[in-house]
């Protein structure tokens, strides 16, 4: 068995095999791997019963259940009209610069992608973004650029 | 008794039972709501708001397909706030749409094309969103065309796929702007678990979802004087053949059709039910051989039960689903590629002439027989075996391209050799007709009699949409060489559509079940509901179908496959003895599993 | 200035009481008829936006027969300028788990659902532990409640109500047509009562102090404190907790920066309320109803951006399902870059208008209808800044 596999078989068993565990097994192989490929797909999709397509097509309606290759750290910042009203270009230009990449894009070291995402339910402390599950609010060039430094430094 | 519920549609009072919609309402009324992603046949899934109607005191428009009826509701389908709605609703769908209709293979006949018409929709009311959208089309699949640039994204064609045929090939995939119907990861349909049953073809409300169509290749075979060009038609395509060209459901045109294909200048008009035939002759052997196996000899390898195999889109379900099962299903040949493997062989011994130049052509109420045509293991007889499959569909096409008024042709008979048929071949085309069938023979080789049903009419096997159909046969008095059987209850089922197909062999898998003998057609109805018939399809007119099989059946004047006297000539000049040498070469062959994954 | 300030009130945020869970343990011995008589009583309306009263909500899922029924906590605040719910699981989790437990009691549930989502998943640790408490302290009253947080993914429209269970039953979040209703057919069809998170505090705060002096609290369309997030143009966004029923121009006296020019009220998909009219406007369910999001614009603000920005989030996070809100959204947001690039004329705005009327009454659920309230208010108001 492949360790995918293996983390499927055991997402599986903490879940169950109806088809409410389907979105936390999917939340499963994101926290892992933060993607979700076309292997994953169809082994949940024999585990659970579900037709390959049927498993894709629910992955594909959530932005946070990848089925695109992403970094082991993905930043999302938050395009919403008061995040970006207070410097949210700002936050990507840096955040570009710094990792050498545009939005939408992953580090070729497969360190860190950088996504644009909507209200990320901070507004009164924009700009924000997530790394990963984590928040950071209140952003600014210096800020961001010791944030993303630290997380740089920490590889 | 249901409670009844009064309302007011337009002005008219009403009285419905209670769950009514307002849309079954208001035809009840004979108001016609239009509508989009509504099909009789699936479930309601209210998404695209064309069948909007005005409710007084709501604040919003309701979809007729969605809302069920109230007590006192007060109702208007054509007010003004609903036309402009309406309009908007096309108009967005249009904007969204490649509308080309003069390159579309459903020009004329797409429900999107119909409603725009009636709105007198052209003026761009909005922006064209076509060309920012990155549109792919499927043609890498030998049956079904996919388009999504003329998607209006109703999801008939996922409600088919997974509420029919629990395939689910076709999903909603991704979200708002982007969203779109798609296979896995929107693989090419050729890769995915599709069956190429054509359900979704048959309800597709415009030319997202298309057959593959050989017309253009069929006439010029025709119009290639090197060559002989030979057609077989199924049985389920006369009886639905009509709908097309001018007459109602449930009519039988086999004489107009016959004539019709003889002056689109097929050479040879030949028919499928000889082949049928051929097949129940067959397919009983090998039945009674493996019973024999199994209750004689009792060798544990032989796979009980046995599975008919005529349906090309069930065959391609079991691959992928149950490959497990495959040892079950019935070695023979489709009457389709057993009807091809003669016509290059004993047909053009018999009529002398050269196998390279016989054209093979088929007509088919089926869309994966186009698929079944194209497999590496249908060329037995050292060519394709049929070069080409035309559905119902594809044939009016060319009877109406060539200009001839249908409803005035006279009858005609179909020519010899392989043009003789049987009422069992006949009900071939509907749900449980090939069990029949093969009862009707089996049971007179076991016993030297004939079934023990008035008129030969096994009625508990003769099958219904949405059910599985279980029956037994209790077998005495055999002859000697049948002895084994003596007192056996002969256990049948039979399923129509893959949903309840994939029940049946779910129970033999886990062996919650145990028959002798299982009958599948993919579609519902079986052959007369399949994915190349007429457009539209509902139960009412596939009822209409099946009615007139059975009439056409009743009405032959032979009704058991082995008194067909070219299959009776066959087995004496070239096949010698059912599950011969020249059958297993010709007529038989093996599948091989699939991933469903 | 400050005679005119807005009354705080600190009911949702107000301390826990002494004994852990009192309020709870009161409110499971009165019987369930005492319960909604207060809560008829009170008037609450659902805080989640549409102001729906809650008593009868949780009247119709008493009445339904049923031996399955589930309570669920709408936690997935996913409208622009939203962020009070986020607060209130922060500093008092506890008050909403005693709010579903009510909920449960009185009508028949076994079972508790918080649906997060999945940007606050960061609060999932903390959460967690509370719930722990919770179940230690619900079995030790002899009641069996148990709540369990489903975490979602990502998806605006998971807030509406039945997109919200196709998503916790493992499907895409689309809405469902309705009829039936959530408290007949909801999460697996069973009875369901569903309500925003602040709404469960309210119904603890109702429990606690009584309908009465609840009632004191706001305008007799509008009872009650509501927990507002402010955010955009002011020099003290956050959150507040005010009378519901204040008109907007005492809110935008005491938020504003001095050159607001506009209040975006409810969200993206709410209405945005220009200077001009911010005398004869109320915030509440008799006036311009919020689930709590006020965003301000000074004048410097271009109200195009802010339209283009809102458009552009309902093009990504509408489901897709039916043609109003799928195409309907793309329509309205390359329709204005076409006026304003001048590809289209300016009249072409009002063709637009009649399509967001078109939206608003023939989508299939609360998120397509809505999306005209910004589309309509923002270009009714501002049509210059459409076109030039």
């Amino acid at each position: 068995m492949t360790a995918n596999e293996h983390l499927i078989r055991d997402l599986v068993e903490k879940h169950g095999t109806n088809r409410t565990a389907l979105i936390p097994i999917l939340q499963g192989v994101v926290e892992t791997k933060n993607f979700i490929s076309d292997t994953d797909m169809t082994e949940i999709a024999k585990e659970l019963d579900l037709s390959a397509a049927q498993v894709f097509g629910t992955a594909t309606f959530y932005s946070f259940l990848s089925t695109e290759p992403l970094g082991k750290y993905v930043i999302r910042v938050c395009k919403t009209i008061t995040c970006d009203m207070h410097g949210k270009r700002t936050i990507i230009q840096t955040i570009e610069e710094m990792l050498k990449i545009k939005v939408g894009e992953t580090t070729p070291n497969k360190k860190f992608s950088l996504l644009e995402t909507n209200c990320l339910g901070w507004c009164h402390e924009g700009p924000a973004m997530l790394i990963n599950e984590k928040p950071f609010t209140g952003l600014t060039h210096e800020r961001v650029h010791d944030i993303i430094s630290d997380y740089i430094s920490k590889l | 008794m249901s409670k009844k519920i009064n309302l007011t549609i337009d002005g008219i009072q009403v009285s419905v039972d209670e769950g009514t919609t307002i849309l079954d309402a208001a035809s009840k009324l004979n108001i016609h709501i239009p509508t989009l992603c509504y099909h009789e046949d699936l479930c309601v899934a209210g998404n695209c708001r064309v069948c909007v109607v005005e409710q007084e005191n709501s604040r919003t428009l309701p979809a007729a397909c969605a809302m069920p009826v109230a007590e006192g509701m007060l109702i208007h389908t054509n007010s003004g706030k609903v036309r402009v709605a309406r309009k908007h609703i096309v108009e967005l769908l249009l904007s969204e749409h490649n509308a080309d209709c003069t390159k579309c293979y459903k020009n004329g006949i797409c429900e999107l094309q119909s409603l725009a018409s009636q709105m007198l929709t052209g003026d761009h009311m909005f922006l064209d969103l076509v060309p920012d959208k990155r549109y792919t089309i499927d043609r890498f699949n030998s049956a079904i065309i996919k388009d999504d640039s003329r998607c209006i994204r109703c999801q008939r064609c996922v409600r088919t796929c997974e509420e029919l045929q629990s395939v689910s090939a076709l999903g909603v995939a991704y979200r708002g702007n982007k969203m779109k119907i798609s296979t896995f990861f929107e693989h090419p349909l050729f890769e995915v678990v599709c069956t190429n049953c054509g359900q979704c073809v048959n309800r597709c409300p415009t030319g997202a979802l298309i057959e593959r169509n050989y017309v253009d290749q069929v006439w010029d075979a025709i119009y290639d004087t090197s060559k002989h060009v030979v057609v077989q038609t199924a049985p389920a395509v006369r009886i639905a053949l009509g709908e097309t060209l001018g007459f109602a459901p449930g009519k039988i045109v086999t004489g107009k059709m016959v004539t019709a294909l003889k002056r689109l200048g097929f050479d040879a008009v030949l028919d499928t039910d000889f082949a049928a035939d051929l097949t129940i002759i067959e397919e009983g052997h090998e039945l009674l051989e493996r019973l024999k196996s199994a209750l004689v000899d009792k060798d544990p390898r032989v796979a009980l039960p046995m599975a008919t195999s005529c349906s090309p889109g069930w065959v391609k379900f079991l691959e992928h689903t149950f490959p497990e099962l495959l040892p079950n299903l019935s070695t023979c040949k489709s009457p389709q590629q057993m009807f091809g493997a003669l016509v290059k062989t004993y047909y053009a011994k018999k009529k002398k002439l050269d196998p390279k130049n016989v054209v093979s052509v088929s007509i088919m109420p089926c869309t994966a027989k186009k698929f079944e045509a194209d497999r590496p293991e249908m060329r037995s007889s050292g060519y394709k075996d049929v070069d080409y499959v035309l559905t119902t569909r594809e044939l009016a096409i060319m009877i109406t391209q060539a200009g001839l008024e249908f409803e005035k042709l006279p009858d005609s008979h179909f020519d010899s050799i392989m043009g003789a048929s049987t009422g069992a071949a006949v009900i071939f085309g509907t749900t449980g007709g090939v069990m029949e069938a093969a009862i009707r023979t089996v049971y007179e080789l076991v016993t030297g009699r004939d079934v023990p049903f008035e008129d030969l009419n096994i009625t508990p096997v003769r099958g219904t949409e949405g059910e599985v159909r279980e029956a037994t046969l209790l077998i005495t008095k055999t002859k000697p060489e049948f002895r084994f059987l003596e007192g056996v209850e002969l256990k049948c089922v039979v399923a129509n559509g893959l949903a309840y197909a994939k029940q049946v062999m779910q129970n033999v898998k886990d062996g919650t079940a145990s028959y002798h003998f299982i009958e599948i057609m993919a579609c519902p109805g079986g052959c007369l509901g399949g994915g190349g018939q007429p457009i539209p399809t509902n139960k009412e007119i596939r009822a209409k179908r099946k009615e007139a099989i059975y009439k056409e059946d009743m009405g032959m004047p032979l009704r058991k496959s082995h008194d067909n006297p070219d299959v009776q000539e066959i087995y004496k000049d070239f096949l010698v003895k059912p599950l011969g040498h020249k059958s297993h070469e010709l007529l038989h062959t093996h599948y091989t599993p699939r991933k469903r994954y | 200035m400050s005679e005119s300030k807005l009354k705080r009130v600190d009911l949702i945020f107000g301390e826990y009481s002494s004994v852990k869970f009192k309020v709870l343990a009161d409110t499971l011995k009165r019987s369930n008829e005492d319960i909604l008589e207060d809560l008829t009583e009170s008037g609450l309306k659902g805080r989640g936006g549409a102001g729906f009263p809650t008593a009868i909500k949780w009247k119709y899922a008493a009445e339904t027969p049923s031996k399955e029924k589930y309570v669920i906590c709408n936690a997935d605040e996913g409208e622009p300028g939203t962020f009070k719910d986020r607060e209130i699981l922060t500093r008092v989790p506890r008050k909403v788990f005693s709010g579903m437990a009510i909920c449960g009691k009185v009508i028949g549930a076994q079972k508790g659902f918080i649906y997060l989502r999945g940007e606050y998943q960061f609060l999932m640790p903390e959460l967690k532990r509370e719930l722990e408490q919770y179940n230690e302290h619900m079995s030790k009253m002899g009641f069996d409640f148990p709540i369990e947080i489903v975490l979602g993914s990502g998806a605006y429209i998971c807030g509406e109500e039945s997109a919200l269970f196709e998503s916790m039953e493992g499907y895409r979040g689309e809405p469902r047509n309705k009829p039936p209703f959530p408290t007949t057919y909801g999460y697996m069809g069973k009875p369901t009562v569903i309500n925003n998170v602040e709404t469960f505090v309210n119904v603890v705060m109702i429990m606690r102090l009584g309908p009465i002096q609840f009632k004191l609290l706001g305008t007799s369309d509008s009872r009650g404190s509501k927990v507002f997030s402010v955010s955009g143009d002011t020099p003290i966004p956050g959150i507040y907790e005010l009378e519901l029923g204040m008109p907007l121009e005492k809110f935008v006296e005491e938020f504003g920066d001095g050159d607001t020019k506009a209040v975006q009220v409810g969200g993206a998909a709410g209405f945005c309320v220009p200077r001009k009219k911010f005398t004869e406007t109320v915030i509440g369910f008799e006036g311009v109803p919020t689930g709590g999001s006020m965003m301000l614009f000074n004048s410097s603000r271009s109200m195009y951006n802010v339209l283009h920005n809102y458009l552009e989030f309902f093009e990504e996070e509408s489901c897709g399902q039916c043609t109003p809100c799928r195409v309907g959204c793309q329509q309205l947001r390359k329709g204005i870059v076409a006026v304003k690039k001048g590809d289209k004329q300016s009249l072409y705005l009002d063709q637009l208008m009649k399509l967001a009327e078109s939206m608003k009454i023939s989508a299939k659920c609360g998120l397509g209808q809505s999306v005209a309230n910004s589309f309509s208010s923002i270009v009714y108001n501002f049509r210059e800044e459409m076109i030039y």
